[in-house]
């Protein structure tokens, strides 16, 4: 069998840019010439366009990436796999991963984050792990602006329409709303799976002769080029991608789901990859290479849903809900019986192969034939050209007069959209499905997921404050994984594995690679002190807008484990007459904190965080919770402590009475920065005064600052004083849905 | 005694209630294209999305083979009950009164509510006190319960109002704060809130499996 193609030289005179509209370099497209010793034809290229498009290759990341910390004596699947997953001991495994879906959900919010759902879940489950969670971190333009809500309310809707339907629950997340995401939304969703360890399988193709089986949903044209198209440029003319956009099936995704568990639990499959950017080239692609073998795929076998497809589009279809297994010859009838039991479709497509080649065949014609290692290994990989900004370059519109005093204050900074409560949001998402909810969305810091089948829980939590990384990018990514490791701390769980999702702007400015450079650093190093490993992520980049380019936002996913979840601490007071303590290290700074948003007074700069100090804190308030000797813990975040007092009230309840005056005098504060300031290290315990008392360490430090009880937050702080009635916190705090619904 | 739980393609909730039910006895999960109930004791329809939902919720589902045994199963007094997506099927299937419409919002709401106990007739309510709180899950965009005035008025003097949410609990404006019914022997329940998500006080509350305990109960 021959491939027809023209000599280069044929070529060389008329070569037309198709390249340059499939977002190749004209030097890169040389390099693929050189790998492949011709031109590429149509199938080829459209290949290469997608494979080497910064989404599937992360041409500007993957040297950054190699900074992070990947290994512990509890990995069980590190990058590379479709997620990472963690040992828990018992024969079980919990697999996680987070993924954006950025561009498709700022073109239709919908489907964009419906998808971005369905996309991270087969990520999960092409594991052999079930799905128990899911958790989303959402970025939107400021809340007034009529696009913020729109994008708000689609993406939203989307997520609750999959995850609800599919039957998985959505444990957690977080919204923040700044005006840098205006035109580029960012929906990472996060998906958590249960795996027996020794179910699991590997997504790398094995054994010659095998056969590669197509499983799930039909192959149609949609999402062609979503990869390149979307999610490796700058959005500009959103309306006109709109074809690009993938469109959701939960149903088809559930019954997929299903079938595959029961094929990997009678041991059917040799591997399994889901199909995600850039369709069954990727799959098929990383799966020869992980495997160090090759692949026939017949595209005349792949079921269509429009029979006129030309194999470059059935190559690189992203149509949704579909799986890539490897099964050996003599299983495939009980693979297509369970297929057709769980009425999703099924159809052997080719073949592994000893060429160490992608060969794509349309019948007997052979249609593309390129090296696995070209099209997967070979992307050239871009040095970035940093350079730090000398000022702050993203605006800031103050929206809170400076000479406001302590209570309107602590009233603005409830009321603003990044504090306030979000139950408009998680009540759209089924947070209970699967029984092992035992603390959900805003009852504690972290959720905690109750796993019998090792007789303990896990905690998982997910964030990442852009505008404090804009600040500082280092710090305010340490930041972002201490902020997870606290909120696992307040429940009593301890960090086992880290995901992350990189959302940038353009690498290839110098600006967005100096933030992305000094994030991965931050990562890094936050990972190392305390020593958990990243096991996965995900990398978006060319987040803009006309205005520029987004907050440098990585979230950061993680997962932890609790040996009780009965101690599992709420972040709400529990009783009249507790006391109220400030426990950490906290050195309050109004530097990048929603006071200073509203104000108008951001600026570049953070202060500098001690990671050791901060991670000893948190290991010792876990131990704490793990005691039982506090009846409530929240972390200080966004909003400062005064925000922290005030949730824990709310959740409760019941007023507070609080004297900062100790913080003011031990960590130099003023009374407003001990009220309104943030930074790492700091939360507020309540329990009995004398057991408070008993956990003050060199490690932990204990402040008593207070009381619970009465209708009103009462706060003494130096300088300031406030008392604001509880039912006026309350209804501030709760203003996002009249003031969502009522655009 | 032994409980089945009906699985559709699109199921939610079946493991959950083939758990709860676990706990007050033997339950085994029941396939949609199988045909009989031979040697089960009481039949739980879950929650879920079947067939996605996609025509209308439990339009679909009605017609899988296993319905025709379960619709015999229930006129010989077999005891069923229908959660959420268990509900629409019932009613899909002429085995309940009244149709669930989306909800007044049109949003899904996933929320802890209190629904008051009305009418002990049922095996699930047997044994429960009318006027009696429980506080269980919903969970639903398509929740809303509603019927002609004068089926209503039928339903309340024939005692076939089985559950209604407390007052200010009603999640998604059902009529007369309806939140479950039976059919007219009372042998069939069908409920919106989800049982089987309050057997557990980790999980929120434990006030569910008083259901599936009455129901053990009634049928020892």
């Amino acid at each position: 069998m021959r491939l027809e193609t023209k000599t280069r030289n044929e070529e060389r005179g008329t070569r037309n840019s198709a390249h340059r509209e499939l977002g190749l370099a004209d030097s890169e497209y040389e390099q693929i010439c050189e790998l492949i010793g011709r031109d590429p034809n149509v199938v080829e290229l459209a290949m290469f366009s997608l494979l080497w498009s910064e989404h599937c290759a992360y041409k500007h990341s993957r040297k950054l990436l190699r900074r992070l910390p990947t290994e512990g004596k509890r990995v069980v699947m590190g990058p590379g796999e479709n997620a990472g997953a963690v040992d828990l001991g018992n024969g079980y495994a919990v697999a996680f991963k987070v993924e954006s879906h950025n561009h498709p959900s700022a073109v239709e919010p919908f489907q964009g984050a419906a998808t971005g759902v369905g996309g991270i879940l087969r990520d999960v489950f092409a594991l052999g792990a079930r799905p128990i969670a899911i958790l989303d971190s959402l970025r939107f333009g400021q809340l007034d602006s009529q696009r913020s809500r729109y994008l708000l309310d689609g993406a939203v809707r989307g997520i609750g329409a999959y995850g609800n339907s599919i039957g998985v629950p959505t444990v957690g997340g977080e919204i923040y709303f700044e005006a840098p995401y205006e035109h580029n939304c960012l929906v990472n969703a996060m998906c958590v799976g249960l795996a027996r360890t020794e179910e699991m399988v590997r997504a790398a193709a094995s054994g010659v002769g095998n056969l590669v089986v197509l499983m799930g949903a039909s192959t149609g044209r949609d999402g062609i080029g979503g990869a390149s198209v979307l999610a490796s440029a700058e959005l500009e003319e959103g309306e006109e991608k709109r074809p690009s956009v993938q469109i959701g099936d939960p149903f088809e995704e559930s019954k997929l789901l299903e079938c595959c568990l029961e094929l990997l639990g009678q041991g059917l499959l040799v591997s399994l990859q889901d199909l995600g950017a850039a369709g069954l080239t990727s799959s098929a692609g990383e799966m020869a290479s992980a495997g160090g073998v090759g692949v026939d795929i017949d595209v005349s076998r792949v079921p269509l849903r429009e029979a006129d497809m030309e194999p470059f589009e059935i190559m690189v279809s992203e149509s949704q809900e579909r799986m890539l297994a490897v099964v050996e010859p003599a299983n495939l009838e009980r693979v297509l019986e369970l297929c057709d039991k769980w009425q999703t479709g099924a159809a052997a497509i080719g073949e592994v192969t000893d060429t160490g080649r992608i060969r794509v065949l349309r019948g007997d014609e052979l249609v593309g034939d390129v090296p696995v290692s070209a099209l997967v290994d070979e992307c050239p990989l871009y040095d970035l050209e940093p350079q730090e900004p000398d000022s702050w370059t993203y605006g800031n519109r103050a929206t809170l007069d400076d000479r406001a005093d302590g209570a309107e204050s602590l009233l603005a900074l409830l009321a603003s959209p990044n504090v306030a409560s979000k139950r408009w949001a998680f009540e759209q998402y089924d947070s209970i499905v699967g029984s092992r909810t035992a603390r959900g969305p805003e009852t504690a810091d972290a959720a905690v997921l109750l796993v019998p089948e090792v007789d303990a829980a896990i905690a998982v939590a997910i964030d990442g404050n852009g505008r404090r990384v804009a600040c500082d990018p280092y710090r305010g990514t340490v930041e972002a994984v201490l902020e997870c490791a606290a909120n696992l701390g307040c429940v009593g769980a301890e960090p086992l594995g880290v995901t992350n999702c990189l959302n940038f702007g353009n690498p290839e400015k110098p600006g967005p690679a100096w933030q992305l450079d000094r994030a991965v650093s931050g990562l890094a190093d936050a990972c190392e002190a305390i020593g958990v490993p990243v096991v996965g992520g995900n990398v978006s980049l060319y987040n803009e807008g006309p205005e520029g380019p987004i907050y440098p936002t990585p979230v950061v996913g993680m997962v932890g484990e609790l040996p009780d979840p009965r101690r599992a601490a709420g972040s709400g007071f529990a009783r009249a007459g507790d006391a109220i303590a400030l426990a950490g290290p906290f050195g309050p700074s109004l530097a990048g904190s929603e006071l200073a948003k509203l104000r108008g007074e951001l600026d570049l700069g953070l202060p500098g965080v001690d990671l050791a100090v901060v991670y000893a804190a948190i290991a010792g308030l876990r131990e704490a919770v793990r005691s039982g000797a506090v009846a409530s813990a929240h972390d200080v975040s966004d909003g400062g402590l005064a925000c922290a007092l005030a949730e824990s009230a709310i959740a409760s309840g019941l007023g507070c009475k609080i004297d900062l005056d100790p913080l003011v005098e031990e960590r130099g504060a003023s009374g407003e920065t001990a009220l309104f300031g943030e930074g790492p290290g700091g939360f507020v315990i309540s329990g009995d005064r004398a057991k408070l008392e008993q956990l003050a360490s060199d490690e932990l430090p204990v402040l008593v600052i207070g009381e619970v009880g009465g209708e009103a937050l009462e706060i003494e702080a130096a300088e300031q004083s406030l008392s604001v009635p509880l039912a006026d916190a309350e209804h501030a705090w709760r203003s996002l849905a009249e003031r969502v619904e009522s655009a | 005694m032994i409980w089945g739980v009906v699985q559709f393609p699109g199921s939610c909730d079946e493991r959950d209630a083939l758990a709860a039910a676990g706990l007050v006895g033997e339950a085994r999960m029941l396939w949609h294209a199988d045909d009989d109930l031979d040697g089960i004791d009481a039949v739980v329809v879950p929650g879920g999305f079947s067939y996605g939902d996609y025509l209308r919720a439990g339009a679909l589902a009605r017609f899988s083979r296993l319905m025709e045994a379960l619709a015999a199963f229930a006129q010989q007094g077999g005891p069923v009950l229908g959660i959420c997506n268990g509900f629409q099927v019932l009613c899909e299937a002429g085995l309940l009164p009244g149709a669930l419409l989306t909800n007044e919002d049109i949003r899904f709401v996933c929320r802890q509510v209190e629904v008051v106990v009305e009418s002990n007739r049922s095996p699930f309510t047997a044994g429960l006190e009318p006027g009696e709180r429980l506080s269980i899950p919903v969970k639903h965009q398509q929740g809303r319960f509603f019927a002609p005035d004068d089926v209503l008025d039928e339903l309340e003097s024939c005692d076939q109002v089985a559950l209604r949410y407390a007052a200010g609990h009603n999640p998604n404006g059902s009529v007369r704060d309806i939140a479950g019914v039976t059919n007219e022997a009372g042998n069939v329940l069908g409920l919106m809130p989800h049982p089987e998500h309050a057997v557990d006080e980790l999980t929120g509350s434990v006030d569910g499996l008083r259901l599936f305990k009455a129901a053990a109960a009634a049928l020892a």
